[in-house]
């Protein structure tokens, strides 16, 4: 116990002493059976010898170690203190908006930079969807507090929308992207209805319950969904009705034909990592707006206390279902993009893995941080990738990766929030003496 | 009593299974004044302000308010939030709940949700950030900012609500109650915790916001010093029923009162802790 203390607080040297010197003894009690005695075959019959001498060294290493390793320690904490008490003045925001503003002029010169390299667009397409699902998230679980592990469920409702809306009407991606929204928000809805009363574990068990339920559906409904099959050759998204063809049919024109341009099968990956931008940046405007209106506010006001939000005469039941409609919808939108982006969808891509990976791209984010939601995508999708090399080791590192960045920061990356409101800026545009 | 009778509650009884928290209680609260209700730990205070702010629904009895604008309401029929919404009967609780993690500022704007949840007008002229929606967002922040100044909290407006003082987050509980603009203010032990100055402060807040601005106030208190010196009118509950009614010189001297708090034995000490 008391070793323990000492462990924590040494920060004297007569404090490192007595620390390395109950090491030292443990390693003593530990090397006596385990390097001082050892057995020596001796004509046949075993017999035990003493090795004082390796044991003496054993000692002695394990309180030098301990000694130069405390002093190591130490060294860096109080570097690190001095630190805190000169820097006091929080930058974080203006830090979070620099790196905003990095992140976001790398992700639009990116193609042009790996114009030819399929794999790196591929990847940061994927990056893309993650973190417009975890924005999406992030308005369900981040803001208003409620913890969805079903989230996929609204991912794959908006995906097979789309791709059922195509094979039996011939709907077009733009025209079945407001469809699916809508359709996902409904379903958001339905979920939000029978479990209002709920918090906390029981609410992630029913949610939970409700994206399986999806998948199951999904796989046994064969004549709506094609069950396990799928359903394939779903049309990838035209730029203002220009497709993105090799051969234009009779009378049409592509992409390449009408800005008169070699074909390339690039332009297709390219454009549909733009859509993917441009969807996520709509919705990084749209729920960072909603967050600074009454409704935003009323999400994380129900987040900190729920009674108290009826005290004040907010129409709880309203604001749960606003956040789980909305946070459904652009779930919708993205797996509509998903679709489209695969030709092909089958109830295998919406298991519960996705829900949990968006899950922890928006708690390893900061709960309610957008900027966290973009780095924390980063890292667990681009994490995997990198560790390809790695072999069986992958997920190994992945999960090391994880568990480290958790005890480092754990209320997330980013966990600052910025207020919704200022007074000090409103009174200094009113106008003082 | 002169002043007309703002709520009126009539044999309101509530049960918890075989408990029977509130036993056939009537009361009146007059517009306009501070109305105490004391009573031992346990006595169905708390319980008393869960049934008029629709928190719980009242076994049988009748809580009926006369709304100065909106005419008679019955609160035992309505639902919770809608009883601060269109009762503008609004509560602050025994163990503080804001929102912590919120400014200051922020608890006192959501507190203003509805007004600006119709302005918004389904979220669309807030996002475009219409007009109509920033001249109402100015007008809350104005109430805001005015409440903010009453209570003295005008510094700390954007630091976030948990990060504060016990006695501060005290003052922002009222301020947030005061923003959602009640004609009956309900306050669940408002000193407690309170240090002897910020109580003092506290009773020339309820008097300037009785006197002043008009607000009924209902008060359960277990600081005496607040009690007698605010209070207009005090009614004592002891096992759910009202044991004593009246002015502060009286439940003073109320034999029933004294034995409801200390015992029938020592009752010499008790009239001096009353009196204290």
């Amino acid at each position: 116990m008391s070793a323990v203390i000492i462990a924590r607080h040494a920060r004297t040297p007569a404090e490192r002493f007595k620390d390395a010197a109950w090491v030292a003894f443990v390693a003593l009690l530990l090397g006596i059976p385990m390097v001082g005695l050892t057995t020596v075959d001796q004509g046949g019959a075993l017999t035990v010898q003493t090795r004082f001498g390796m044991l003496g060294a054993f000692v002695g290493v394990s309180f030098v170690g301990r000694f130069i390793f405390r002093w190591i320690i130490d060294q860096f904490r109080n570097r690190r203190a001095a630190k805190a008490a000169v820097a006091k003045v929080d930058r974080t925001p203006q830090v979070i908006k620099l790196i905003g503003w990095v992140v976001l002029g790398a992700s639009v010169t990116m193609p042009i930079m790996f114009s030819d390299n399929r794999y790196v667009i591929d990847t940061a397409t994927t990056v893309l969807i993650y973190v417009m699902l975890g924005w999406g998230l992030n308005v369900v679980v981040g803001l208003a507090g409620l913890l969805d592990l079903g989230y996929v469920a609204f991912y794959a409702v908006g995906a097979y929308t789309y791709a059922l809306l195509f094979s039996h009407f011939g709907w077009t991606f733009w025209e079945a992207l407001p469809v699916a929204g809508a359709m996902a928000a409904t379903f958001g809805i339905l979920l939000g209805y029978p479990i209002l009363r709920l918090r906390g574990d029981y609410l992630a068990i029913v949610t939970l319950g409700f994206g399986e339920i999806i998948r199951v559906i999904l796989v046994n409904w064969t004549e709506l969904s094609n069950g396990p099959n799928g359903i394939g050759s779903i049309p990838r998204p035209t730029l203002f009705g220009l497709p993105f063809d090799r051969n234009p049919a009779e009378g049409t024109q592509t992409f390449a034909t009408f800005f008169g341009i070699e074909f390339s099968g690039m332009h297709r990956i390219i454009f549909l990592y733009y859509l993917i931008l441009v969807l996520a940046l709509l919705t990084n405007v749209f729920v960072s707006r909603l967050r600074k209106l009454p409704v935003g506010r009323a999400w994380e006001a129900l987040r900190e206390d729920e009674i108290a939000c009826k005290a004040m005469g907010m129409n709880v039941t309203n604001v749960k279902l606003s956040a789980f409609a909305i946070g459904a919808m652009l779930g919708g939108f993205a797996g509509v993009f998903f679709a489209a982006r695969q030709g092909f969808i089958s109830p295998e891509s919406f298991t519960f893995t996705e829900s949990a990976t968006i899950l922890a791209i928006v708690v390893l984010g900061g709960m309610g941080s957008q900027m966290g939601v973009v780095l924390a995508a980063l890292v667990l999708v681009l994490l995997p990738e990198l560790g390809r090399n790695f072999a069986e080791y992958r997920m190994l590192l992945f999960g090391t990766a994880m568990v480290l960045i958790m005890v480092w920061k754990p209320s997330g990356l980013l966990s600052s929030r910025e207020p919704t409101i200022r007074l000090n800026k409103a009174a200094a545009t009113g106008g003082q003496p | 009593m002169s002043a007309a009778t703002l709520l009126s509650v009539e044999n309101l009884t509530m049960r918890f299974g075989g408990l029977t928290a509130i036993d056939d209680l009537s009361v009146s609260v007059p517009a306009g004044k501070i109305t105490a209700i004391i009573g031992p730990n346990g006595a169905g205070k708390t319980t008393f302000f869960n049934c008029l702010t629709g928190f719980y629904k009242p076994t049988t009895g009748s809580v009926r308010l006369t709304h100065p604008k909106k005419g008679d309401m019955r609160l035992e029929t309505m639902t919770g939030h809608r009883v601060a919404r269109d009762a503008q009967v609004v509560r602050t609780f025994q163990n503080i709940r804001l929102f912590p993690k919120m400014t200051v500022l922020e608890n006192l704007i959501v507190a203003q949700h509805n007004f600006l949840q119709d302005a918004s007008r389904f979220s669309i002229a807030g996002i475009f950030r219409l007009p109509s929606y920033r001249r109402a967002e100015a007008e809350a922040l104005k109430i805001a900012a005015h409440w903010l100044d009453r209570l003295g909290l005008t510094d700390i407006a954007d630091v976030a609500a948990g990060d504060l003082p016990y006695g501060t987050q005290r003052r922002i509980e009222i301020a947030r109650a005061l923003c959602v603009d009640p004609v009956l203010l309900c306050l669940d032990e408002p000193a407690a915790g309170l240090n002897p100055r910020e109580s003092a402060e506290l009773n020339t807040l309820l008097l300037s916001l009785c006197r002043e601005e008009g607000i009924a106030i209902l008060l359960i208190e277990h600081d005496m010093s607040v009690v007698m010196n605010v209070s207009d009118h005090i009614c004592v509950l002891n096992y759910g029923r009202k044991i004593a009614e009246g002015t502060p010189e009286h439940i003073r001297n109320d034999p029933q009162v004294i034995k409801a708090y200390l015992g029938e034995d020592d009752e010499e000490t008790a009239s001096g802790e009353i009196a204290a």
